[in-house]
């Protein structure tokens, strides 16, 4: 019993703020399962942030599994290659996860083509045959990006400056939303892959120090990993301690390393780089099999789903195929969001497809989902304390309502990392990240026009 | 006694006359000559401190006045060419004559002909909502029908139409500041020029999408099928993007337009009742006054922190 509970407070973790959602991780315990093969599917050729993909195919055209069908077209962008066979119908505007209509390229299965319905199965390759530069060249073509949510272009992160000197790669495991394991899964399933993958990046970045940090309630995958682990004495397992919002990079990093990240920089000024399991598994893919990233590991969940599962799901799938696959739409549902219900983002309507970014699909009942009325702010202090950055929450939102947006970036509305942990805990129900989140975009107008 | 009294008040006094001398002297010393006529400029303006002249306020106007040479690119929207031309008249220089202008608003997707598709629960702003998605209804170009528009309007010339779900605007009241332009996150409202007796034609519509796609998001959606296009006579109504547009120069105010397109979605405002055919084009620039004041105070309750 002391033994357990010393180890309970040797535990891993940020330092300042954090909250404890109920994490409901329904599908934790079941294998992820493959989705069957959409009859169309619409390609966003915004799915990173940064440049969107050029459309190198046209009306009609026959594209191939895997095949380039939009041109990454700049340094930060990426390529984005066709997840089925069959032929494109349409290059025409979607409503996709943004709540906009943005540009998809629509392509139509084609049922006859063999190469759609063919599981594929990777055996394990463990030996490293390629350079540094090919390695590099592997992650650019293969159109791999950030699987973590924020989708940042992989190979940006991997073309490192001679001044920078990182000594340590960071594997987010964590997954502190609640509701998803997708990644939990992944890891329980593909954890040599992951092993391999992250020596991989190793010998690309020449660094001799890789953390995975696993949060605590996954101890199976922490176990897995240990186990895994063990052929290679460099890479290391964190387990830490539960708390959101752990899977951010900056919080990650302070609750590892003791490090922290200046204000405006990156993780390579404290000589650190992060992935996300997911990008790991998708980088040994691209390197040991020439696997382009044309699906993803996709969390179906919600209190109320028939069968809520994890799925392999081909991008650019409309998410009504997801739901049908896990029972259809429940009675009395509210809101459909794409990602966790901390980050995530409610969508429109069922035809949004599938991106690189879509770690989660969650299904919300009315009695859940419903905001309640904004009171007046009774200065309990509640947002101060739970926010990981240090920042005034309610004093940013009162600036941004007020228009006072050069105070608001005085008070570093620059910084919020947008965790919801604000809105989460206000007792008033105060709308604070909506309104920082939209500070914080004027913010960044006007010191883009400072500038 | 008295000679108390007799102390206190010849102190009081010499201090004042001590205090006095210094402020004469300071303010001889440091005087910042500014010109009478700034005063006098500021003194013909609306003092309405809008901002739509595009200086912060009455006063730095009348400053910008004065200094420039050239100030036949400077206008007052809200005292117009009367004013104006009092300025031009006071600081003998030349003013340009500007048509008046006033706002209007391109969306008529009012409730029963956009239906809403979704619910959205947070803050009612537009600026804040436009950032999260497309807006309650199907149509991404439309109002969000938040209200940000009325809220900045200083001269009580616009109220939320609580029928409709969109902001209308009293034209009598309206002083084309611009601040409404500015507001709407979707550029729906623009400054047309007012005409004689405020005869309008424009196209109430800002869908770019495809016919189809418009029109099932809205009953009134300008689907792009070029008709008004084919039929003015004087080439001024341009398409672009599946969107027409009336260039409000070219434009002769011949009605043409309005009878062909196919949705109702040109408007036009205050022209007599057609003989013949009856008109169906609902006039949202119409307004019965009384309503005003009891819907603009029950727009947005504020929360305060």
């Amino acid at each position: 019993m002391l033994n357990l509970k010393t180890q309970k407070l040797m535990l891993k973790t940020f330092p300042k703020g954090g909250i404890h959602p109920a994490e409901n991780k329904i599908t934790s315990s079941n294998d992820i399962k493959r989705m069957s093969i959409p009859k169309v599917v619409y390609v966003p050729v915004s799915q990173h942030i940064g440049i969107p993909s050029e459309i190198i195919v046209d009306r009609k055209d026959k594209v191939e599994i895997g095949q380039i069908i939009a041109k990454s077209s700049g340094f930060v962008s990426s390529n984005i290659h066709s997840p089925v066979a069959g032929t494109v119908t349409k290059l025409d505007k979607i409503i996709d996860s943004s709540g906009y209509k943005k540009q998809c390229i629509v392509i139509r299965t084609d049922p006859k083509n063999e190469s759609n319905f063919k599981i594929p199965e990777f055996p394990l390759v463990k030996e490293i045959t390629l350079s540094q530069k090919d390695i590099l060249q592997h992650i650019i073509d293969h159109g791999i990006v950030g699987l973590g949510g924020a989708t940042f272009p992989s190979h940006v992160k991997l073309d490192m400056k001679h001044d920078k000197h990182v000594d340590c790669l960071l594997i987010n495991g964590v997954e502190c939303e609640p509701y998803l394991t997708a990644d939990h899964r992944l890891m329980l399933e593909k954890a040599d892959e992951i092993i391999i993958g992250i020596q991989i990046l190793m010998q690309a970045l020449h660094i001799e120090k890789a953390v995975i940090g696993i949060e605590n309630n996954k101890k199976d995958a922490i176990e897995v990993l240990k186990k895994a682990t063990l052929v290679d004495d460099r890479i290391k397992v964190a387990a830490l301690k539960v708390k959101y919002p752990q899977g951010s990079e900056k919080q990650l990093i302070k609750a590892i390393l003791k490090r922290e990240v200046p204000k405006g920089g990156l993780p390579m000024d404290v000589g650190v780089i992060v992935h996300n399991v997911g990008t790991i598994f998708a980088i040994y893919q691209a390197v040991q099999h020439n696997q382009p990233l044309i699906e993803r590991v996709v969390t179906v969940t919600g209190k109320t789903v028939e069968s809520a599962s994890n799925f392999w799901v081909k991008i650019g799938t409309p998410i009504k195929d997801l739901i049908e696959e896990v029972g259809g739409l429940p009675e009395g549902t509210r809101k459909i969001v794409n990602g966790g219900p901390m980050m995530g983002k409610a969508i429109k309507n069922t035809d949004v497809p599938i991106t690189k970014g879509t770690s989660g699909i969650l299904v919300i009942s009315e009695e859940e989902a419903s905001r309640q009325e904004a009171k007046n702010c009774i200065r309990c202090g509640q947002c101060v304390f739970v926010c990981p950055m240090g920042l005034e929450p309610h004093l940013l939102m009162n600036l941004t309502e007020k228009g006072l947006y050069e105070r608001a970036g005085n008070e570093d509305i620059m910084t919020c990392i947008e965790c919801g942990s604000c809105s989460y805990v206000c007792p008033s129900h105060r709308p604070l990240l909506d309104y920082i989140r939209f500070g914080k975009s004027i913010v960044k107008n006007l010191n883009t026009t400072k500038n | 006694m008295a000679d108390s009294i007799l102390y206190s008040a010849l102190l009081l006094s010499s201090i004042g006359i001590v205090a006095a001398v210094i402020l004469y002297i300071v303010s001889k010393k440091f005087y910042v000559f500014e010109n009478p006529l700034i005063t006098k400029v500021e003194d013909i303006l609306p003092a309405a401190n809008c901002g739509g002249c595009g200086s912060p306020g009455c006063r730095a106007f009348a400053e910008k006045l004065v200094d420039s040479e050239d100030i036949s690119d400077l206008f007052c929207p809200v005292g117009g060419n009367d004013v104006m031309k009092l300025v031009a008249e006071l600081l003998g220089k030349e003013v340009a004559e500007k048509d008046p202008t006033v706002a209007v608003m391109r969306c008529q997707g009012s409730c029963d002909v956009r239906p809403k598709t979704t619910e959205y629960q947070g803050p009612r702003s537009c600026a804040i909502s436009s950032l999260v998605y497309g807006g309650e209804t199907d149509c991404q170009y439309g109002c969000l029908g938040d209200g940000d528009c009325v809220n900045v309007c200083k001269f009580d010339a616009m109220y939320m139409d609580e029928e409709t779900g969109l902001p209308v605007i009293i034209t009598d009241k309206c002083t084309s500041c611009g601040a409404c332009v500015e507001a709407c996150p979707r550029n729906i409202i623009e400054m047309r020029p007012k005409n004689k007796r405020d005869l309008k034609i424009f196209v109430g519509c800002m869908n770019e999408d495809k016919g189809g796609i418009a029109k099932k998001a809205c009953d009134v959606a300008c689907i792009g099928c070029s008709k008004c296009a084919d039929i003015c006579p004087k080439d001024a109504i341009t398409m672009h993007d599946n969107l027409a547009y009336i260039d409000p120069v070219l434009c002769t105010l011949c009605r043409k337009c309005v009878e062909v397109c196919p949705t109702h979605s040109i408007i036009e405002t205050n022209f007599p009742p057609k003989k013949v055919k009856k008109l169906k084009e609902e006039k949202p620039k119409e307004v019965i006054v009384p309503v005003i004041k009891i819907n603009v105070e029950s727009e947005n309750p504020k929360i305060d922190a």
